[in-house]
């Protein structure tokens, strides 16, 4: 059974890189690219992972991981977090929130495919 | 047998005596000579003042008729002088330290200074001491009568007692009203009255041995006759005798001419030492032949005499007419000088609470400074002495020779006695008030009359003898001589226990339920503590409670300095809890925190009021007043400072809150400069790895992802570009290239370059006509800068198949608005007001979304030039209008 991993950013070429590089390593890849109704989306497709773009339309990543971790579903569902903004007070609220893993925008390829895999277990 | 001519020019001689020492002791307590007049001895025998008329012919009537009774008379002042002389002294102290004028003006000062009060105690002393004069007149008339026995040309009593009170007023006048000094001394009138009382013992010793020596055969044959001849006397400590010495032990302190004699003209507290011994010595000397004198009479006089008159007509039938004319002089003394003190109190008492506070309540209404008060109070005193003795008179010759004389000394005695639990309570108890004092008095004073003074007349005057049977409205437990059915024998008895019971309660009762003001608050700790001021450590402890202190501290430094204060003193004196003992260096110590505070002059007043330790002087007053002016500027100044520290804190506050917004705006553009830098690069990083590890990467997907890589960079570049440009134009450091330039031909410009750059060769752009010959002078590169911007975003943004965009000018008088609208997706509501800021990218924004900078560029180069843009809501698509001032 592959593993699901749900990619939710909303620019265009990351989405596609990232799409890229996770179905090369044989994983089920499904995209999201609004705030709204994200939290819905996971629910209806109960993904493996989450890749969650901090800076989304509508809703932010922030919220979006608060609203999972209040679902009893999801307290450890893993959510791998991007953001841009490479601020030190996004990492410590994410770490509050309950993110499994931070990270900062650009990534490395290799480090990212590696944290999924750790994140989902393999 | 004397003649009455004769008595009368030695009743001259004597008085013109007296004028004549009065004078010199006048004249010399003016030049501060004659020191004698200040000796104890003076001070004491003007005290004798006590021994009047009634008391040197009245005794030996007395223990003639009723034994040793008399003696009571002795006893009390006696009592008096030897066990309460501190209370003497703190009387006399109080006089001095407050300027007390008569016992009216110390009651009513105690009191808070009420008038009312001192109205009510004159009254009463008037009413009290107007039979006591009547009863010096009587005795003086009678012992004239009896040389003038004989003589038929002799005036009447009644005229003799006329002449009397007219002659002793005119004295009275002359030597009670010469000055008004602020003490009420009245030297020539104390040092004539020691004359006096020298004379009357004298008299009385004269007489005395005469009668032992020279008609009875020495003391024994006197003691054996005493044994026959007086009645039994009533036992020691029966209630008559208690009550009687009682009432004369009230005298001394309580009857107007006492008071005046032993507190006001008093010179100095010291010769009390003196008199403490002196007076019952002189006393002594008074009653010692009181006995052998009424024993000898009763034996040798005929069946029927009036023992009242035994020291004059015992000599008088022995023959030694010269001895009989010593013994009137000692009587005519002893009633002219009682008359002349009481004349001169009750004339300060009357003119100072009567007559004075009604003429300035009259004058206050007319003119002021129409009078002179001084001649005015002059002239008052005078006129109340004559209308004192004339009322003497008249009550003399309303009662003359009744039986009811006789006993009305007593009588009086006690109408004035009420003012004593006033007195009394007032020295030593904080809480006694004016309302108790003023109940007090008219009960007692009201029982007095009701049980004592209405009675004596039989039911001759007002009360019926029918009420005096069965008792007012036939109620038997108001008989007056047996009230609420208590039968005491002696009506004196009964009058004195219910009237001063009665008083009492009154007193007592009120002073507990009412709150009394201020000032007798004031009053009340200065008369209590009178001596505080010497002893004031000692009295200061002893004064204030720990709680007053308390509430005082709290006020004057604040609630949480004042516990702090109180805890660290307790803890000092080892008390686990509750307040510290007040003791004097806690007090002292408050009192410099308070200085801190209010000021030192206020501290100490407030402490001197609240433990009750001294006057607050008027120096005190001044010191209080200074202070508060001098606070008053300070705090004004302090105002002004505070004013202009406030302002400036507001604008410092302002200027921080900017400052703070700046930081906080370059943080966010900071972050969100990070955030569109770390996007492309992103993407760039990310496929450059993908093609650098080659793996399997087809060819088609090798050309996707250089051409993201390409196009990425290119937007790396254009943020740059745009956010330097930004930080340029808002450094205001741009220098702007101003020619004149066609409006139109900058349009045109603008659409061709946007149409290329966007490949968008479909798009309709409409330019409005007549736009050819408006010629701006302006930075013809950063307008179409701006141009280019908003027809680029009309495009980019633009979802429709026919995309349309219009471009109009309107020429203003001193502008042109260039409106760029479309028919695209508009802008959501919301989103409107924030399209100008930096970074600021809609919410339905999407792939096509820019950097969010190309409108705060607008707006920051058209503010560059002067102009402005603003976002025109509108039903279909976006519309924008620029506005660019026309420069002449």
């Amino acid at each position: 059974m592959r593993k699901s991993v749900l990619i939710v950013e909303d620019e265009p070429f990351i989405l596609e890189a990232l799409s890229f590089l996770l179905k090369r390593e044989r994983l089920k890849v499904s995209t999201f690219t609004d705030g709204k109704g994200c939290v819905e989306y996971i629910q209806s497709t109960k993904p493996d992972l989450v890749i969650l773009d901090m800076m989304l339309p509508n809703r932010s990543g922030m919220q979006i991981l608060e609203d999972l971790r209040a679902m009893d579903a999801f307290t450890s569902l893993p959510v791998l977090m991007l953001t841009a903004k490479g601020q030190k007070k996004d990492r410590a609220a994410a770490e509050q929130a309950g993110v499994s893993l931070f990270m900062t925008k650009p990534f490395a390829n290799k480090e990212i495919i590696q944290n999924v895999h750790r994140l989902l277990g393999k | 047998m004397l003649s009455f001519n004769i008595l009368v020019a030695i009743c001259l001689i004597y008085v013109t005596m007296l004028f004549i020492v009065a004078a010199i002791a006048e004249q010399s307590a003016l030049k501060n000579k004659l020191n004698f007049l200040h000796s104890p001895i003076v001070y004491t025998l003007s005290i004798s003042v006590y021994c009047t008329a009634w008391t040197f012919y009245g005794a030996v009537g007395s223990a003639a008729r009723n034994g040793l009774e008399f003696l009571t008379i002795y006893l009390g002042p006696t009592l008096v002088f030897i066990g309460w002389w501190w209370l003497l002294r703190k009387l006399v102290r109080i006089g001095n330290t407050q300027r007390i004028t008569s016992i009216a003006d110390l009651i009513s000062s105690r009191y808070g200074k009420s008038n009312l009060l001192a109205v009510v105690v004159t009254l009463l002393a008037v009413i009290g001491s107007t039979p006591y004069i009547a009863l010096q007149l009587q005795s003086l008339s009678l012992s004239f009568a009896v040389f003038t026995q004989t003589n038929a040309n002799a005036p009447s009593p009644a005229i003799t007692a006329f002449l009397i009170a007219m002659g002793l007023a005119a004295f009275t006048v002359v030597f009670g009203t010469r000055n008004l000094d602020a003490n009420e001394r009245h030297h020539g009138v104390v040092t004539a009255i020691a004359l006096e009382a020298i004379v009357k013992l004298v008299a009385l010793l004269a007489v005395g041995i005469f009668v032992v020596w020279f008609v009875a055969d020495g003391p024994s044959e006197v003691l054996i006759n005493a044994e026959k001849m007086l009645p039994e006397a009533t036992g020691a400590f029966t209630p008559r005798w208690v009550t009687l010495t009682f009432l004369s032990a009230t005298a001394i302190i309580c009857l107007p001419r006492m008071f005046q004699v032993v507190v006001v003209e008093s010179d100095a507290e010291k010769h009390l030492a003196t008199a403490s011994w002196a007076f019952p010595l002189y006393l002594f000397l008074m009653c010692l032949f009181v006995v052998p004198i009424a024993v000898t009479g009763l034996e040798i006089l005929p069946e029927g005499s009036n023992p009242d008159l035994f020291v004059l007509t015992i000599p008088l039938a022995m023959g030694q007419e010269s001895l009989a004319a010593l013994a009137f002089l000692g009587g005519f003394s002893s009633a002219t000088s009682m008359v002349i003190v009481a004349a001169i109190a009750l004339s300060t008492m009357v003119s100072n609470h009567i007559v004075l506070p009604l003429w300035l309540r009259r004058t206050q209404a007319r003119n002021p400074e129409s009078d002179d008060v001084r001649s005015i109070l002059l002239r008052s005193r005078r006129i109340s002495i004559v209308g004192i003795l004339g009322l003497g008179y008249l009550y003399y010759q309303f009662t003359g020779g009744t039986s009811a004389l006789a006993s009305i000394g007593l009588i009086a005695f006690l109408g004035v006695a009420q003012v004593l639990p006033a007195l009394l309570f007032g020295l030593f108890w904080r809480n006694a008030s004016r309302s108790g004092a003023l109940a007090g008095i008219l009960v007692g004073f009201t029982v007095w009359a009701y049980t004592l003074f209405l009675p004596s007349f039989d039911g001759s005057f007002i009360l019926s003898s029918e009420t005096l049977q069965s008792g007012l409205f036939g109620l038997s437990t108001l008989r007056p001589q047996a009230l609420f059915g208590i039968n005491i024998s002696d009506p004196l008895v009964h009058a004195v226990f219910w009237s001063i019971s009665l008083n009492m309660l009154a007193f007592i009762t009120l002073s507990l339920t009412t709150t009394p003001k201020p000032l007798e608050n004031l009053q009340a700790l200065q008369f209590i503590n009178v001596f505080g001021r010497s002893s004031q450590h000692h009295m200061l402890s002893q004064i204030s409670t720990s709680e007053d202190l308390f509430v005082l501290a709290q006020r004057i430094v604040g609630r949480a300095q004042a516990g702090r204060l109180f805890e660290e003193k307790a803890r000092e004196q080892g008390k686990l809890y509750g307040l510290p003992d007040p003791t004097s260096e806690f007090i002292v110590t408050l009192e410099r925190e308070f200085a801190g505070s209010v000021g030192a002059a206020t501290a100490h007043a407030m402490m001197g009021q609240i433990s009750g330790r001294e006057t607050v002087s008027v120096e005190e007053l001044i010191a209080v007043a200074d202070e508060t002016a001098q606070v008053m500027e300070y705090s004004a100044r302090l105002e002004k400072q505070s004013k202009e520290l406030a302002a400036t804190a507001k604008e410092l506050r302002r200027a921080n809150d900017k400052l703070t917004k700046l930081s906080q705006q370059k943080d966010d553009f900071l972050s969100q400069v990070s955030h569109e830098l770390r996007t492309p690069m992103t993407s760039i990083r990310s496929f450059s790895a993908i093609l650098m590890s080659n793996d399997d990467v087809d060819r088609k997907q090798f050309a996707r992802f250089s051409s993201i890589i390409n196009d990425e960079s290119q937007r790396l570049t254009r943020i740059l570009d745009d956010i330097l440009d930004l930080s340029f134009l808002e450094s205001g450091k741009v220098k702007l290239n101003l020619h004149r330039k066609n409006l139109g031909e900058m349009l045109e410009q603008s659409i061709i370059s946007s149409r290329s750059s966007f490949n968008a060769s479909k798009v309709d752009i409409r330019l409005s006509e007549a736009t050819s010959d408006i010629i701006l002078l302006t930075d013809a590169d950063r307008l179409t800068q701006v141009f280019i911007n908003l027809i680029s975003n009309a495009i980019k943004y633009n979802d429709k198949p026919k995309p349309i965009i219009k471009l109009d000018v309107d020429e203003q008088p001193n502008g042109v608005i260039v409106t760029v609208s479309d028919n695209g997706p508009g802008i959501p509501e919301g989103d409107s007001e924030i399209i100008f800021e930096k970074f600021s990218k809609l919410s339905s924004g999407g792939a096509l979304s820019g950097v969010g900078l190309g409108l705060s560029i607008c707006a920051e180069i058209l503010r560059n030039l002067g102009g402005s843009i603003s976002f025109i809501p509108s039903r279909s698509g976006a519309t924008f209008e620029v506005w660019i001032p026309t420069k002449t």
